[in-house]
């Protein structure tokens, strides 16, 4: 509302009233502002670096494409919770949702026979399907958090835990093989030569930006997060701001598992299981805040692409497959540390 | 604005006996509001009339309605029975928050900005400039608030974090950000209660300014001096009921005072204190205490049974020398010995163990859990009397709870109920009560009645004084004169040093120049 400060009686009135110290530096925050998004790029240089010494395959391009691949299905997730902890909130249930999407999508248009599909639609539902089953979960969470009022942590918790029987019940516990051509093909094609879920991760990282850092939507995901009911008096609708962004974040993880079941071929019992750890680490490590209000989704794609590529330099480096687990949990302690020193604040 | 006025014969403004004249209807006007909470009568037939350009105190002790008031004039609630009206139009629904933002805008206490936005964005959130292609435009944004922040003369970087403001900064930016809707009525809720005199001193000439510029404002403290200050006309509210309202100029102290507490109570007396005669024991001894960039070569004795002023403004060192004292901080160089022990530097149990009681400058940050109860709470510092081994004892717990809320007179139904629960006041008590649980040998105070009400004020300090008279020494630290006014020596700070040091007895004006660094010379 412009016209309110032009019609304003008082234009004259205006000889400075310092407002306590001068604030100097006026350039200065702001470029800071903008360093810490860029504080893991060092990182990743020095570990592209580190990797090329160890072993001169690292930055030749299909080790690259490699790395974007494997990392594409769990950057989603990492895109997703993004959303989800700037708005002060958290969501667990994403790695149960990145391996019951597919799977219910596989349950139903599997032909009967193969393992444990049903065959009860055609193939062609699989995608829409996949997707349905990530909104419905997220307007399952929306509604027991918004809703509700119930803590998102343990909402989500026991989602979690549900959904991942749910797809132990309908699988069987085991795997589902032979999945339709449309659910196959986001995992599989190639454009341009780059494998399409790497385009995707990216055009959604990029939209991610744009959402978060340029639309009203997203600032008022920051609003939220950082201090609701100043939100709510900005005339901020919270309630149905959070709806969207656990809604969207379900969506995502569904795209992700389909994603990564197009590229197994299968969808596992366990598909997503413990993702969930390494996406709250990557989110962390690119700087967002567990208490919300805080992070861009650009730190967050660093995070998750710094843990890809260390973890890609160990497997090069020899590392015996057992130990993989105990470093990668090292390394992201590590890089906790790391990223508090460099960015100066405590982790909340 | 929808400007239907038909004005009732209620709205005139002469009703409320101001003697000021003043054209046209109130800016804004609460007419017989009742409001209960379940079986709690907040507000009782309430009424209060605010007229264009004029500064309008609200005064009432702790529960006397003030904030339930605020909430129904700004719209965030409904009253149960009455009407408000603006400029003598009826207020708009409840659910019209941008109608409500035009007209009327408060700066609460409790801060309503986002800690990690920057200033432009808090200023203008939610009112986002667009590009051509529905995004947010931030270059046009930042642009727009700088503009804005310029219009009401408040220098605040619009690119920085609002969570690095001070306190002071950020009302500013909210009151801009109120002027901004194009309210030009805003109610200030306790705006001085974490401010340094000086920058209540530039709060005030702000004030005046956007006054001489036509903006109104409703003023909410317990500081009875700033009334007197900065206010033309004051509402007094007790028992959630109108008591008076009438022009500052005419009404004497005590009989504000009165009407605040519905008895003809004297403002407190002079203090009748006698210091201890003699040589007696020094309990707490501070020696060339330093630390960088806040206070140096700072030393001085408390002895048994003296109470102690610290003064100094904000910034002044004398909260850091205080909490030096208490183990919060670690000075870099000097001694403080308690009672013949030198507890660790910077380790508060050890300071606790040695015989201090504190009492912190922020009761919501360091004072109190809020969610804890009042036995709790008040037993926080000395859970090894409270059991063996580790383990907590409830009934003796509860004992030692009991014993201190009757010797605090602390409101409450029992030593169960959460701190959060109590008022301000009775907060306060329960924070003196932790700082008094460990029988101290000294006891360390910082601002220790801020934000408390008359009664709870004048009990505190009564407190302070026999806690003192049973032997304990005590270092007040404070700004606030009525603070400084139950000790019997003052050490005035000014830049991290001791610059005078007063008997009791001193002209507040003399104290006043002190601590804002002006040579006393009397």
């Amino acid at each position: 509302m412009p016209e309110t400060m032009t019609s304003a009686n008082a234009a004259a009135g205006g000889e400075a009233v310092a407002a306590g110290p001068p604030s100097g530096r006026r350039v200065g925050k702001l470029a800071i502002a903008r360093l810490r998004d860029l504080a893991l790029v060092p990182a990743i240089v020095l570990i592209a670096i580190v990797g090329q010494i160890i072993n001169s395959v690292f930055l030749q391009p299909d080790n690259l494409i490699n790395i974007a691949q494997t990392m594409s299905e769990i950057a989603l997730l990492v895109l997703a919770q993004t959303i989800v902890l700037v708005a002060g909130k958290m969501d667990l249930s994403l790695e149960s949702t990145f391996g019951l999407a597919p799977g219910v999508a596989a349950w139903l248009t599997v032909a009967v026979g193969a393992g444990h599909g049903t065959g009860l639609l055609s193939g062609a539902w699989s995608i829409p399907i996949t997707l349905l089953v990530g909104a419905l979960i997220g307007i399952a969470n929306a509604a027991l958090i918004v809703r509700f009022g119930l803590h998102g942590f343990i909402v989500t918790l026991g989602m979690l835990i549900v959904l991942r029987g749910l797809l132990t019940g309908i699988s069987g516990g085991q795997t589902f093989f032979n999945l339709p051509e449309s659910m196959m093909y986001l995992g599989t094609a190639v454009w341009l030569g780059v494998p399409a879920s790497i385009w995707i991760c990216l055009a959604l990282f990029a939209a991610g930006i744009v959402l978060l850092g340029y639309t009203g939507f997203g600032r008022s995901l920051y609003a939220i997060g950082g201090n609701v009911d100043a939100a709510k008096a900005a005339g901020i609708r919270t309630d149905r701001v959070l709806w969207a962004a656990l809604i969207i974040a379900s969506v995502l993880a569904a795209l992700g598992g389909l994603l990564l079941s197009g590229r197994l071929a299968s969808v596992a019992a366990s598909q997503g299981n413990g993702a969930i750890f390494t996406v709250f680490a990557a989110a962390v490590i690119g700087g967002v805040s567990l208490n919300g209000g805080k992070g861009t989704m650009f730190g967050a794609f660093t995070g998750i692409l710094l843990l890809f590529m260390i973890q890609n330099v160990l497997t090069l480096a020899g590392v015996p497959a057992q130990w993989i687990g105990a470093l990668n949990g090292a390394i992201i302690l590590v890089a906790l540390v790391v990223s508090r020193i460099t960015g100066g604040k405590a982790h909340e | 604005m929808n400007g239907s006025g038909q004005s009732s014969p209620r709205s005139s403004p002469a009703r409320n006996g101001d003697g000021r004249a003043r054209s046209g209807p109130p800016v804004a006007e609460a007419i017989d509001i009742s409001k209960r909470y379940g079986s709690t009568v907040a507000l009782d037939q309430a009424r209060i009339s605010v007229l264009s350009g004029e500064t309008h105190a609200l005064v009432g002790r702790n529960g006397a309605g003030k904030s339930t008031l605020v909430s129904i004039l700004t719209g965030l609630q409904a009253a149960d029975a009455g009407q408000i009206r603006f400029a003598g139009a009826d207020a708009p629904r409840l659910s019209d928050r941008d109608a409500w933002r035009q007209r009327v805008a408060c700066v609460y206490q409790k801060s309503t900005i986002i800690p990690e936005l920057t200033v432009a964005e808090n200023l203008l959130l939610n009112r986002y400039d667009r590009g051509r292609s529905g995004l947010i435009n931030w270059r046009a944004l930042r642009q727009r608030a700088r503009e804005l922040l310029a219009l009401w003369s408040v220098d605040v970087d619009v690119d920085s974090r609002a969570g690095d403001l001070s306190v002071e900064q950020r009302q500013f930016v909210e009151i801009a950000r109120a002027l901004s809707f194009g309210a030009r009525f805003i109610v200030l809720d306790e705006p001085t209660a974490q401010l340094d005199a000086a920058a209540i001193a530039r709060l005030f000439d702000h004030i005046r300014d956007l006054q001489q510029q036509g903006v109104t404002f409703l003023f909410i403290s317990h500081h009875l001096q700033e009334i007197y200050e900065i206010c033309d006309v004051v509402t007094v509210f007790r028992d959630a009921r109108h008591i008076i309202t009438a022009p500052v100029a005419g009404l004497p102290r005590n009989d504000l005072v009165a009407a605040m507490t519905g008895e003809a109570a004297a403002l407190r007396a002079a203090p009748t204190r006698t210091a201890p005669a003699g040589p007696v024991e020094v309990v707490l001894e501070v020696s060339q205490l330093g630390m960088n960039g806040s206070y140096a070569d700072v030393s001085f004795q408390v002895r048994s049974g003296e109470i102690v002023g610290l003064a100094g403004a904000g910034g002044s060192g004398r909260t850091a020398v205080a909490e030096s004292v208490v183990g919060l901080r670690a000075p870099d160089t000097g001694t403080v010995t308690v009672g013949g022990h030198r507890p660790r530097p910077g380790d508060v149990s050890a300071a606790l163990a040695a015989g201090v009681g504190f009492v912190p400058q922020d009761r919501h940050h360091q004072g109190l859990v809020p969610g804890m109860s009042i036995a709790d709470n008040a037993t926080l510092t000395i859970p090894d009397r409270l059991g063996r081994a580790g383990f907590l004892s409830a009934h003796r717990r509860d004992a030692v709870a009991n014993r201190l809320i009757d010797d605090l007179a602390i409101k409450t139904p029992g030593p169960d109920l959460q701190v959060s629960g109590l008022s301000g006041g009775n907060q306060q008590k329960v924070v003196m009560a932790r700082a008094l649980a460990n029988d101290p040998r000294v006891l360390v105070l910082v601002t220790p009645t801020a934000g408390v009400d008359v009664r709870s004020k004048e009990f505190l300090l009564n407190k302070v004084d026999e806690v003192a008279d049973a032997g304990t020494g005590v270092l007040v630290a404070s700004d606030e004169l009525d603070d400084l006014r139950i000790c019997d020596r003052v050490l005035v700070m000014f830049q991290g040093r001791i610059v005078a040091e007063m008997p009791t007895g001193w002209r507040d004006h003399d104290l006043v120049a002190a601590m804002e660094g002006l040579t006393v010379d009397a």
